[in-house]
């Protein structure tokens, strides 16, 4: 599928967390062929500095409507910018990037931290009607409005806070073996730091279930051309995050 | 592109016909087809695919970018598939295309060098570049780009191992660009190309850490164009053989303000990264430049800068 840059209107910028903002653009061509784990790559200002572009993913796709969104977080200059940016403003977008999920078995158990609960809110639209079940860490009640945004689209949805804040006490890791006995998941998506995927990966690997996890590295060009986003395959060569990823079978790319 | 546009465009460097004078900078525009969505390659002056060795490498380890003012450092450390799946597998798939094909060649050893030319002596490839200027990797030819004697000596082994327009693709990292212009021009180069990057470091003011894996890493962007032009200059006053000048090249002006300083031909590199028609955006600006200045040809340009 022909990737592209558009210029992109911007529908409207707004705050849904502390820090974190939701993106919704007019790109109809891009809306048309994004799927669930592909990314934008945004042109956050026309400037030399910040000069490159930033990767960020697709959290929904409107077809109809002709919009595509991505949910950020204020981290430096460049997601700082985009922050700026009103509904009066343009932005230059490349996309759909990457390749996306695959949609496998009948009953899925997502599994994401912090920003990487983004693509997977575009991906629990997609597995409707599949029974859905979502496991989501954060460090603190407020950072965990995106049960809300999960609410109609997933049949149960587990959560952990670091401080205790908000459903149980911990990290993801600690309440999965206990979320994977309660329901028979045939398949696992995961998204977030990479600590909490390989720990994910290590324990759909040890009850047998498949998984794809998304990877997150430094990118330049975003398709393929620069190899700034490498990473070792446990096949010996080497995979670019951004164009054989960034969703990969966890055996792929983690021991 | 009509005709017309070859005509005011069309350039001819060291043998190798080209559309326009704006070529892809090797390691920007991986093997072209990565591209293939965006651009027309068929409309690009010459794509210069990324630097390719004997043996496949797998590159360096931990962070290979960061972002700096109106730049950027790489530190990607050659990762290739070798020349041998560059001849079986990429090249097939670029005979589709209307577009010389330039190799980027780095070696270990001046043998090295000359193995990879006699290798690549094929009909598909246009002409090779040899890197003699990579700062990110120990055998990446910098110690060749550094030494006027060395460079020569791998000049030389090149030459005698191809028939094919050698290009020689300097360093900016050494004291006297003149004389290292001049000792490849003596050794057959037929063509020279500058600048490759500039060897940079950045830290993590928090981590207290390099921000690269390598710990240093190549600048190249919009904030080397000075030194990249200033070094193009020095260079096309001290050679006979064309130059092919890059570094930070962003829009058409920048390429002209090359082209005045001497280039006879220029390479997009870092700007495929921002806008990836970059090449088509720069040879549209030309063109249009061409006319409003009442010039036929973008040949008019080179080395015209008043003193
Ligand atoms: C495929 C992919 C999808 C992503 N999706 C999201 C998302 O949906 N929501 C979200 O909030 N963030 C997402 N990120 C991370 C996001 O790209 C960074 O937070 C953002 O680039 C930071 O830019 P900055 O200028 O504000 O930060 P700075 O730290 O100032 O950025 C400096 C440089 O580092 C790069 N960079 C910094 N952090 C990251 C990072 N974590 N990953 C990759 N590059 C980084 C920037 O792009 C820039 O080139 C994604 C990253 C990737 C690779
Ligand atoms: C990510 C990256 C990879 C590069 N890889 C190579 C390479 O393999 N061989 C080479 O000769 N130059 C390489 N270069 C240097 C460029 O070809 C070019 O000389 C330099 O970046 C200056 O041009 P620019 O400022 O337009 O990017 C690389 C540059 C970048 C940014
Ligand atoms: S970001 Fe350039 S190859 Fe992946």
């Amino acid at each position: 599928m022909p990737k592209m840059v558009v210029e992109a209107r911007i529908v409207r910028n707004t705050e849904i967390g502390v820090n974190v903002k939701e993106l919704v653009l007019y790109a109809p061509e891009i809306a048309a062929q994004a799927v669930p784990g592909q990314f934008l790559h945004v042109r956050v200002a026309d400037s030399y500095y910040p000069l490159l572009r930033r990767p960020l993913s697709i959290s929904s796709a409107d077809r109809i409507a002709g919009t595509v969104s991505t949910i950020y977080r204020v981290v430096g200059q460049g997601t700082a910018c985009l922050a700026a940016l009103s509904s009066k403003d343009s932005v230059d977008c490349m996309g759909p990037l990457g390749n996306g999920f695959v949609i496998h078995g009948q009953r899925p158990l997502l599994v994401g931290g912090g920003m990487g609960l983004a693509p997977l809110l575009f991906l629990a639209g997609a597995l409707c009607p599949r029974p859905t079940e979502i496991l989501m860490g954060g460090r603190t009640k407020e950072e965990m409005f995106w049960a809300d945004m999960f609410h109609n689209k997933c049949d149960a949805i587990h959560i952990t806070t670091d401080d205790g804040t908000l459903g149980s006490c911990g990290v993801t890791l600690d309440l999965l073996p206990e979320v994977l006995k309660s329901g028979a998941f045939d398949v696992i998506y995961t998204c977030g730091p990479r600590i909490m995927m390989e720990g994910v990966a290590k324990v759909a690997k040890t009850y047998n279930i498949p998984c794809q996890v998304s990877l997150e590295e430094y990118m330049a060009c975003g398709i393929g051309g620069c190899l700034s986003c490498t990473c070792a395959g446990q096949d010996g060569l080497r995979k670019k995050v951004c164009t054989d990823g960034p969703v990969f079978w966890a055996q792929e790319v983690m021991s | 592109m009509s005709i017309g546009d070859s005509d005011m465009l069309g350039v001819t460097i060291a043998g190798i016909k080209m559309k326009t004078p704006v070529m892809t900078a090797s390691g920007t525009f991986g093997f072209g087809l990565e591209y293939k969505d965006f651009v027309n390659l068929n409309k690009i002056g010459a794509v210069v695919v990324k630097g390719t060795t004997l043996l496949p490498r797998s590159g360096n380890q931990g962070r290979r970018i960061a972002e700096t003012p109106a730049g950027m450092l790489n530190s990607i450390g050659l990762e290739n598939p070798g020349v041998d799946e560059f001849l079986s597998t990429i090249l097939p798939r670029l005979k589709d295309y209307d577009v010389p094909v330039i190799v980027n060649i780095s070696g270990n050893t001046v043998e090295e060098y000359g193995e990879l030319a006699a290798r690549l002596n094929v009909a598909d490839v246009a002409g090779v570049e040899l890197n003699i200027s990579c700062p990110n990797v120990k055998e990446g030819g910098i110690a060749f780009g550094t030494n006027c004697n060395s460079a020569s000596a791998v000049v030389k082994q090149v030459k005698s191992n191809t028939d094919l327009p050698v290009i020689v693709k300097l360093s900016p990292n050494v004291t006297d660009i003149v004389a290292m212009a001049q000792s490849v021009e003596d050794a057959g180069a037929d063509a020279i190309s500058l600048i490759n990057t500039l060897l940079g470091m950045s830290i993590d003011i928090y981590k207290w850490r390099p921000v690269l894996g390598n710990v240093v890493g190549g600048l190249s962007g919009p904030a080397v164009k000075p030194i990249a032009v200033r070094m193009v200059w020095q260079v096309a006053r001290a050679v006979k053989v064309p130059v092919i000048g890059m570094g930070g090249i962003v829009t058409a002006e920048d390429a002209i303000e090359f082209m005045l300083a001497g280039a006879s031909a220029v390479a997009v590199g870092t700007a495929n990264f921002i806008n990836p028609c970059a090449a088509h955006s720069v040879a549209d600006g030309m063109k249009d430049y061409i006319k409003q200045r009442g010039l036929s040809h973008v040949n008019e340009l080179i080395g015209k800068v008043n003193l």
